[in-house]
């Protein structure tokens, strides 16, 4: 499984066609405890660069962007009933929803890891 | 200046007015320039030709409602803790005023059968229009369905803002003949479809047509809608089922006639209420009970990442505030009242509208429309109702409105005339209408 991240603090974990997507530690760090998220429904169309979920934490509401096109398979509805779950582990099973890839050529301009965490430690 | 703001003149400054609501030429009466003294003196005059709610027989309704109000009420409002505080941004300098507010909140939701209500709207109107685009939001539907018994000034501010959000709106004008959900049923279940965001149901309706809600609420839900509920006569809950017992989803009013007056049509308070799942896609403020850091009971606004202050042009409306005042108007009275007394104005209002409708129904020519109602109630005169209603004016009582005030012509809507009977009309006041009325049309 490979794993892509975004300038807006999203990661991607890449296999086959499906792609699972979340907020980043740094993300979950800047916004202080979350307290609520809201998911695009399964079957809903996203696309790249477009806001596709919403997180709020006591501090502030954000927008979480798609960061590739696609039609969304499934949404972590856990992280909807206890919104914790993102907190504890915003890069496991925190993760936001699932999207079919409509096109993995979206994926080449994303960052690797190494390419996120100099990222991050440049900011 | 004008040259600054790229303006031709203070005129095109006023362009926004229609026409007809500007003033052309001068004051009547009123020189360019005169002594203070003469400029009193000749308002003062013209102030005389209004015809006071207070003084004479008044049966005018239609979202608006003449109650008695306690003295009580004026007098606590205007503590200048109260009258004189801004928003509760900083709960450790409001608590009185987020605590005012929380207990309003209650007293709404209670009051509309919801779980939760917020600390208050502009007017029932914009509270409507808010509903309308909160359903748009929870389904992600764009269309919604309006009942032609809806308030025709709560169609018009919905239709003005729809022309620029894009929401659809299905409207239709009402006739004499129906208007209960129960006739206008038929139509709104006819079109609620897969793009219905929600259906929008007022009870008692413009011609005090009162309805059970419950089939329509299972129509809206079983095709995904929601039903949106407006209340323009909050007394008439203290007879009536709530709409939130009713199936609502959203239930809106105009809270205006417990502890506001007429005021000559505003400022009033916008009521606001739905089910707690829905709470993040509601407008306004809300003040919610927490406990600060030694344990104490405590007021803070919350769920505020909703609101402009933080979300900015993602928020859920641009309202940024409420009606304080009128809020506070609102919850003394009925705190005054209480249940039992609610429920005691509500049937004294009832008996009276009842038996009043029946002395005018028996004069010739006047058919009362209705089956149920509360304190308002539609008769059908044998003509056009506008001059009717000019002719009572000039023998000194307000008879009512006349529905052709309302709609267009059409349906034979000109000859009716809406009329509210609340517990400040006495029986003299209603043995006048009625032989005045005979007078009139005989």
């Amino acid at each position: 499984m490979q794993r892509y991240f975004t300038e807006d603090h999203e990661w991607i974990a890449v296999e086959g066609d499906t792609a699972t997507v979340g907020i980043t530690d740094h993300a979950r760090t800047q916004l202080g405890d979350i307290v609520f998220v809201e998911l695009p429904a399964a079957g809903a169309r996203v696309s790249k660069g477009k806001e596709a979920a919403v997180v709020e934490s006591v501090k502030a509401a954000s927008d979480v962007f798609a960061p590739v096109s696609g039609e969304v398979l499934e949404s972590n509805t856990a992280i909807e009933t206890d919104p914790s779950i993102v907190n504890d582990a915003p890069e496991g099973d925190g993760w936001f929803f699932k999207v079919r890839l409509a096109d993995s050529g979206e994926l080449d301009g994303l960052m690797d890891e190494a390419a996120y965490k100099a990222f991050v430690s440049g900011l | 200046m004008l040259d600054a703001i790229g303006a031709p003149s203070v005129d095109a400054l006023f362009a926004d007015v229609p026409e007809a609501a500007r003033l052309s030429g001068l004051v009547e009466g009123l020189p360019l320039h005169a002594p203070e003294l003469a400029v009193e003196r000749q308002l003062a005059a013209m102030a005389a030709r209004n015809q006071p709610a207070g003084d004479r027989p008044f049966f005018l309704g239609c979202g608006a409602y003449r109650h008695h109000i306690p003295a009580s009420v004026d007098h606590l409002i205007q503590r200048g803790e109260f009258l004189t505080s801004y928003t509760p941004y900083q709960p450790e300098i409001a608590q009185g005023t987020l605590q005012a507010l929380f207990e309003f909140q209650t007293q709404v939701a209670r009051l509309l059968g919801c779980e939760v209500a917020n600390a208050s709207m502009y007017d029932g109107s914009t509270a409507c229009w808010e509903a309308i685009v909160m359903a748009r939001r929870i389904t992600k539907r764009g269309k919604a369905v309006l009942s032609a018994g809806l308030h025709p000034h709560y169609v018009s501010v919905a239709t003005t803002m729809a022309r620029f959000t894009g929401d659809r709106l299905e409207t239709a004008l009402p006739t004499l003949a129906d208007g209960a959900p129960g006739d206008d049923l038929a139509r709104l279940l006819a079109a609620i479809d897969d793009d219905t965001s929600c259906v929008v149901v007022q009870n008692p309706n413009i011609f005090g047509h009162v309805a059970d809600l419950s089939d329509l609420a299972a129509a809206a839900h079983a095709r995904g809608a929601l039903l949106v509920a407006v209340v323009t006569e909050p007394v008439s809950l203290g007879l009536i089922r709530s709409p939130g017992e009713m199936g609502a989803d959203i239930v809106v009013g105009e809270g205006q006639a417990l502890g506001v007056g007429l005021q000559f049509g505003g400022p009033y308070v916008g009521l606001f209420a739905c089910a707690e799942k829905h709470v993040r896609q509601m407008p306004g403020r809300l003040a919610g009970e927490t406990v600060d850091a030694e344990g104490r009971r405590g007021f803070v606004l919350t769920l505020s990442t909703r609101e402009q202050h933080i979300r900015r042009e993602k928020a859920t409306s641009n309202i940024c505030t409420n009606s304080g005042l009128c809020a506070l108007a609102f919850s003394i009275h009925l705190s005054l009242l209480g249940e039992r007394g609610l429920r005691d104005l509500a049937a004294l209002n009832h008996g009276k509208a009842v038996r009043a409708a029946g002395r005018l129904a028996a004069v010739p020519g006047v058919e009362l429309v209705n089956g149920p109602f509360f304190n308002e109630f539609t008769l059908r005169l044998p003509r056009d109702a506008r001059p009717v209603v000019r002719s009572l004016a000039e023998r000194g009582i307000l008879g009512g409105v006349s529905v052709g005030r309302l709609y267009p012509e059409g349906d034979g809507r000109n000859r009716g005339l809406v009329v509210a009977v609340t517990e400040t009309v006495t029986d003299e006041d209603v043995a006048a209408f009625a032989d005045a009325l005979g007078e009139v049309l005989a």
